[in-house]
């Protein structure tokens, strides 16, 4: 039997193939230097082309099978059986299916194994050998239909160059909407989730209500059956920590950014930075241990000997700590955006008698201010994103207090406490995680939108 | 005549001779550097970047009301000896500078001189217009603003408009106070530039080859523009426009690797230069 792996590697081999006979193609079509010049474009180009026209075609016909291979399969064997089986409810010829895939590839089976069973698996496998050998002859003749088409065009006055270049430009933008579809992607798959969850909790009670506790009764006359859904405590706990932290690490990080950049010496300077980025590549968990053992119990011990009342995992200790974590990204980026402000900004202000210090405030920092704004939004964004400190360091009590010495809970905590383990995916228990992504997740894009308008309002432009 | 076969530079010219010539400590200049009554005065001034000797042993006098330019080759030094004069070399760590610059009589390299009102009386025009990116208002009150020239607004409003006037500027913005700098042309930026060097009332002004960036236009309304300003301020100007330093300027320095060569009246200089090198570059053989 001929594996996918294969097949794919051979298209991959005949292309390169493809471009040298394409380019020898090229060359035996000039003839001499003379004819070379007559060429529309040098004969790289007319090797490219020839690859593209042999692999992309191939290539396309190969990914479309391997995604639609199996499950026509399928459906070829399922026609195939009994009656009996075939009148099942979903579920279980679910079961059936996946039992005789187990059985192909030599799994283990959870059901016993009986005749029809045997009989479907090798129909599976017979349907499965005749799809990879037509997917090989299929591939082949279109690789050799494709390359001797364009081997025939190749001549002067074939514009490779320019089709090589559109060719290249679509895959260009190919790539760059991955990104785009990915993030639409995610959206859907977290909106169609939450619309479920929202069909048993109002809107507004979610959006409005004072108390959360995600408990649903399996039960009637289960203890602590009243589920409550109320994310307002939730999010403002999100909201101080990330404003702690927003609190330590912007001026922190602004400030070493300043200093790195229009005071410090070049030596301290290639020795500290490093130093400081460090800080970034710091795993959370190890921060989140750090806020949990040290942090935390440094601040009750303080706070009692102050006679405050504090509790074990406040709201500050995991804010403290997520500050130092976002330290390096607010120095970093704005130290190379203050970096690329023009030196002549600096000899302009320098020339007129301004101090080093006026400089710094009156001209160099308003020039980089839309590069600070935006590292800096990044830094708040990744505070609110931010799990694993808090799920170590903050707890899960949903206080709604606007004391930061008190225990909170932030959405990144819910959610993995929702989805952790074995769920059932019925409940507005572990659908509202979806709920608090998704709140989560517009309340990020008003924040980016907002701050690209501010940016682009305030921006001193200095080219 | 000592051959310093250490030094790093090797070749540095042709000489009179046509032999070729090594580095030395420095060459003597030709002509006369100095004048009476001189705003400032420079004496044995070297400067070093790193190892590099980059201006050597330099004596020069910048008259009262009158225009300095300072030709040479690239690299010559000339700029690294105008930014000596208003201590802007003090921003290049690896930048040492020798020897006794004064203004009106005070040595600028003193231990107890600040370089921040130097600054204000030695103002500085850019071979790049750089406008600060605030509005055409405030890059002009920038210098007024930090050194406390005016009492209130309506002193402000007066020193802004003065000083517009002087660059030949306030009737192309008089209604445009609140528009960004770098939105202007480059001409009109480089004008600004001038006004917001003059509002903080300099004794000097130095330029960096002022019109390398700009058109011919331009370059002829700031050359009309810097003699009109010499009635006032004394300034001394690189240029890599012989042309440009014989239209605006009275007496001429011509610098060649690090070495003042030749000082003289301009019309001098540019009709019987002296010195072969000056001769060489000002007929075009190099440069």
């Amino acid at each position: 039997m001929i594996s996918p792996y294969m097949i794919f590697a051979a298209i991959l081999l005949l292309t390169s193939g493809a471009y040298v006979i394409g380019r020898k193609r090229a060359f035996a079509v000039a003839g001499d230097r003379a004819g070379l010049m007559q060429m529309h474009s040098r004969p790289t180009y007319y090797g490219l082309l020839t690859a593209m026209w042999c692999g992309i075609p191939a290539l396309v016909i190969f990914s479309a099978w391997s995604v639609f291979e199996s499950g026509i399969i399928t459906q070829l064997v399922i026609a195939g059986m009994p009656d009996s089986i075939r009148d099942l409810p979903p579920d279980r010829l679910n079961l059936i299916v996946n039992d005789i895939k187990n059985l192909v590839s030599g799994n283990i089976v959870s059901a016993e194994m009986n005749q029809t069973l045997r009989a479907a698996a090798d129909h599976y496998r017979q349907l499965q050998a005749i799809s990879s050998a037509a997917l090989t002859v299929v591939v082949l003749a279109l690789i050799m239909i494709a390359t001797t088409m364009i081997m025939r065009a190749i001549s002067p006055s074939l514009r490779a160059r320019n089709q090589v270049e559109t060719i290249i430009k679509w895959i260009l933008i190919a790539c760059s909407t991955i990104a785009i579809f990915t993030t639409i992607g995610i959206l859907l798959s977290v909106l169609f989730e939450a619309i479920r969850f929202f069909e048993k909790i109002s809107l507004t009670e979610f959006l409005f209500g004072l108390k959360w506790s995600p408990q649903m009764a399996i039960r009637e006359d289960q203890v602590g059956s009243s589920g409550a859904f109320g994310a307002i405590p939730v999010f403002a706990g999100t909201l101080m920590i990330s404003a702690i932290a927003m609190v330590v690490a912007v001026p922190i990080g602004l400030m070493s950014a300043i200093y790195l950049s229009e005071y410090a010496n070049r030596r301290f300077r290639a020795i500290a930075k490093p130093l400081m980025e460090i800080l970034a590549g710091i795993p959370t968990v190890v921060y989140g241990f750090f806020a949990a053992l040290t942090v935390a119990p440094m601040i009750r011990d303080t706070g009692l000997g102050l006679g405050l009342d504090v509790s074990s995992e406040s709201a500050l200790a995991a804010g403290l700590v997520m500050g130092i974590m976002i330290i390096p990204f607010v120095s970093s980026l704005s130290d190379d955006v203050i970096n690329a402000v023009p030196q002549a900004m600096r000899d302009g202000a320098y020339g007129l008698g301004a101090t080093q210090s006026e400089t710094v405030k009156q001209v160099v920092l308003p020039a980089a201010l839309p590069g600070i704004v935006g590292g800096v939004l990044l830094a708040v964004s990744r505070a609110i994103g931010e799990t694993m400190i808090v799920v170590m360091a903050a707890g899960l009590a949903a206080n709604l207090t606007a004391n930061p010495l008190k225990t909170v809970t932030t959405v990144t905590v819910q959610i993995v406490t929702l989805l952790v383990g074995d769920q059932e995916f019925d409940s507005p228990k572990t659908l509202a995680a979806f709920a608090l992504g998704l709140v989560l997740f517009i309340a990020t894009l008003i924040l980016n939108v907002i701050a690209l308008h501010v940016v682009r309002k305030y921006r001193e432009q200095y080219e | 005549m000592t051959v310093d076969v250490k030094t790093t530079a090797g070749v540095s010219g042709i000489g009179q001779t046509g032999r070729i010539l090594y580095d030395r400590e420095s060459r003597e200049t030709v002509g006369e550097p100095f004048v009476e009554g001189a705003r400032m005065t420079c004496r044995g001034v070297n400067v070093y970047y790193g190892d590099k000797h980059a201006i050597k042993n330099v004596a020069l006098d910048i008259g009262r009301n009158e225009v300095v330019a300072m030709i040479g080759p690239s690299g010559c030094g000339k700029s690294t000896f105008l930014r000596c004069l208003n201590r802007m070399n003090d921003t290049i760590d690896t930048c040492r500078v020798e020897g006794e610059i004064t203004l009106d009589g005070m040595d600028i390299y003193g231990k107890e001189v600040d370089v921040v009102p130097l600054r204000a009386q030695v103002g500085m025009v850019f071979q790049k217009p750089n406008p600060f990116p605030k509005s055409i208002y405030d890059n002009v009150a920038y210098g007024p603003r930090i050194h406390g020239l005016a009492q209130n607004k309506v002193e402000l409003d007066e020193i802004v408009e003065t000083s517009l006037r002087k660059a030949g500027l306030w009737e192309e913005v008089k209604d445009l106070m609140t528009h960004p700098g770098t939105g202007l042309s480059g001409g009109q930026q480089q004008r600004l530039c001038i006004a917001r060097t003059i509002a903080v009332s300099p004794e000097v002004i130095l330029m960096d080859e002022p019109c390398s960036a700009l058109d011919p236009i331009a370059t002829s309304i700031i050359e009309d523009l810097i003699d009109e300003l010499k009635q006032q301020f004394s300034i001394a100007i690189v240029t890599h426009s012989m042309q440009q330093a014989s239209r605006v300027s009275q007496r001429t320095a011509y610098f060649h690797l690090g070495d003042l060569i030749e000082v003289g009246d301009t019309a001098q200089i540019f009709t019987t230069p002296r010195h072969q090198l000056t001769q060489d570059y000002i007929t075009g053989r190099f440069g």
